[in-house]
């Protein structure tokens, strides 16, 4: 394959894999059922990874890869196992979890969180002329509408997804940014949110386990007592 | 030119023709996936054979509305048909009579009218199916546009011949976000305007629960065989667009020769297969949205739309 025919597939599919991203922040938003939620999270933890094997193969940069790995490793195996596993019973027999607004009304404010985040991005993509420069705007918008998932979930672990899913975004910028960071910055970071995914489960289970809910619009209620 | 003009005509000969096979066979996947026999994939022919035969009733209260309509739904996918490419890849003798906008407002006229027939003559249903498919259409009307101002950004040009070849010519235009993101919402769009299952059941007769079909019910014999058959050729026209303009816009004649012509039939009758046994699977994998979260589903194809507009301008 002509090397300028091979760059401009893989522009082309990471910017797909971009758009794939955004389009599951999107559906993070609009999901009712935690599990749901729980499977977009790793579907565009796959996408992130994939984005970052595209970008490694065209930089051949091993750093690229290794951050692919280290995503599927800890994202796509281990933290869906450990949510899962602190999911309560109560939740898997509600499945779905209430939402401080309606689904249409939440999708369209975080498409106003779209609209923003592409506008902030854009002073800076002149300066990243180059095959990443999808991965800026698309990760910033990743940050925005995980951090609107945590404001609009009114239960303990769609926030922690949304913990995750900000923390995706920010990857996703970050292997646009900077292409060959040091492996132990990525390790530090993936294990992070590990240790986060470990700490919140553990934290909801014992509140469910104590309180008997993780629905934390109803927690507000109980410090009188 | 009357290549071209002859040309078209055979467009409309093979919509008008196969547009009852399709719905044939897709009822036919859809009872095989139930484990069912299934009627046969010729029945959509039979029922139009009865119902022109029969005799028309209709009410007294009715008005002309009642009575012009059939021809209006009959007619509206006729014209649309003669805008988009069904069979070719170069423009034909109508293409540049209007665009897909135009042919946008063609269909919605029929939809219009359709409604207007279904309150007119008073019947409860008629009423109710009319003001859901309105809400159902008001709903969806917002997709479109977006999908339409992305699918026009990329091409330059709202002729959809003109539109078809921009994802033929570099492969990788194929693959631009934008693009695959406008075939998802354009997917989803289809699914609420011909009622299939997320949406609607086409195929249940609840009069309570019907969205589409209850429009039609006052009709007997010629009308209804004329709602039906226009029903069943928006079905065809809306996959013809989605197929040879968006999905897989290959396998067009490209030249002017008789044989160029009907080799693409039995291609576009294949891509088309494929496409119903895609909604085949769609429709038998999910359950029938209650009324209002079909709000829902079409903000999440609007949203998907916006997606694709904003990856292609902002990007």
């Amino acid at each position: 394959m002509p090397a300028d025919v091979f760059h401009s597939t893989v522009t082309q599919l990471n910017a797909l894999m971009g758009g794939f991203f955004l389009l599951s922040c999107f559906a993070m938003v609009a999901t009712r059922q935690i599990l749901a939620c729980l499977k977009i999270f790793v579907v565009q933890s796959i996408f992130l990874a994939a984005s970052a094997c595209l970008l490694g193969s065209l930089h051949t940069s091993w750093h690229l890869f290794e951050v692919a790995m280290i995503t599927v490793a800890s994202k796509v195996i281990l933290i869906p196992w450990l949510l899962r596993r602190s999911i309560s019973h109560d939740i898997y027999a509600r499945r779905e979890v209430s939402q401080v607004f309606n689904i249409p009304t939440s999708l369209l404010m975080a498409l106003a969180l779209a609209l923003f985040a592409f506008f902030l991005a854009r002073p800076l993509l002149p300066r990243l002329a180059g095959p990443s420069w999808v991965n800026l705007p698309i990760g910033l918008l990743g940050l925005f509408i995980g951090a609107f998932v945590v404001a609009a979930r009114r239960e303990a672990i769609p926030q922690v997804i949304g913990i995750l899913a900000m923390e995706n975004g920010v990857f996703l910028a970050g292997i646009a940014i900077a292409s060959s960071l040091p492996l132990i910055a990525e390790l530090a970071a993936a294990l992070d949110a590990l240790v986060v995914t470990l700490v919140f489960g553990l934290l909801a289970s014992r509140i469910h386990s104590h309180v008997g809910t993780t629905t934390v619009g109803d927690l507000a209620t109980l410090k009188e007592e | 030119m009357a290549r071209h003009l002859l040309f078209n005509l055979v467009q409309v000969l093979v919509v008008m023709g196969v547009a009852p096979l399709a719905k044939g066979v897709l009822v036919r996947l859809k009872e095989r996936v139930q484990s069912r026999q299934g009627p046969s994939i010729f029945q959509p022919y039979r029922d139009l054979r009865k119902l022109l035969c029969k005799d028309e009733v209709v009410s007294e209260q009715s008005s002309w509305i009642f009575r012009f309509t059939p021809y209006i739904v009959f007619a509206a996918p006729i014209f649309v048909t003669l805008l988009i490419p069904v069979l070719t890849s170069y423009p034909l003798f109508f293409a540049f009579m209007g665009d897909m906008l135009g042919g946008g407002f063609i269909l919605a006229l029929a939809g219009f009218f359709a409604a207007l027939a279904a309150v007119d003559t008073g019947n409860p249903y008629g009423a109710v199916g009319a003001s859901r498919t309105r809400m159902v259409g008001f709903l969806a009307e917002p997709v479109f546009m977006m999908v339409f101002f992305t699918v026009s950004f990329d091409a330059g040009s709202t002729i959809p011949y003109i539109v078809q070849q921009v994802w033929v010519s570099p492969p990788s235009n194929f693959f631009s976000p934008s693009h695959v993101l406008v075939v998802l919402s354009f997917l989803m769009l289809i699914i609420a305007e011909t009622g299939s299952i997320p949406v609607d059941n086409p195929s249940g007769h609840f009069e309570l629960a019907m969205i589409d079909e209850s429009k039609a019910l006052e009709y007997s014999g010629r009308g209804a065989a004329l709602m039906k058959w226009g029903g069943h050729m928006k079905f065809f026209v809306l996959m013809c667009i989605f197929l040879n303009v968006l999905v897989t816009p290959w396998g067009l004649a490209g030249s002017l020769h008789v044989t160029d012509l009907l080799m693409a039939i039995p291609l576009v009758l294949l891509k088309i297969f494929l496409f119903l046994l895609v909604l085949v699977v769609i429709e038998s994998s999910l359950a029938k949205l209650r009324l209002f979260r079909i709000t829902e589903f079409l903000t999440a194809a609007f949203i998907t739309a916006v997606a694709a507009i904003l990856t292609r301008l902002l990007l």
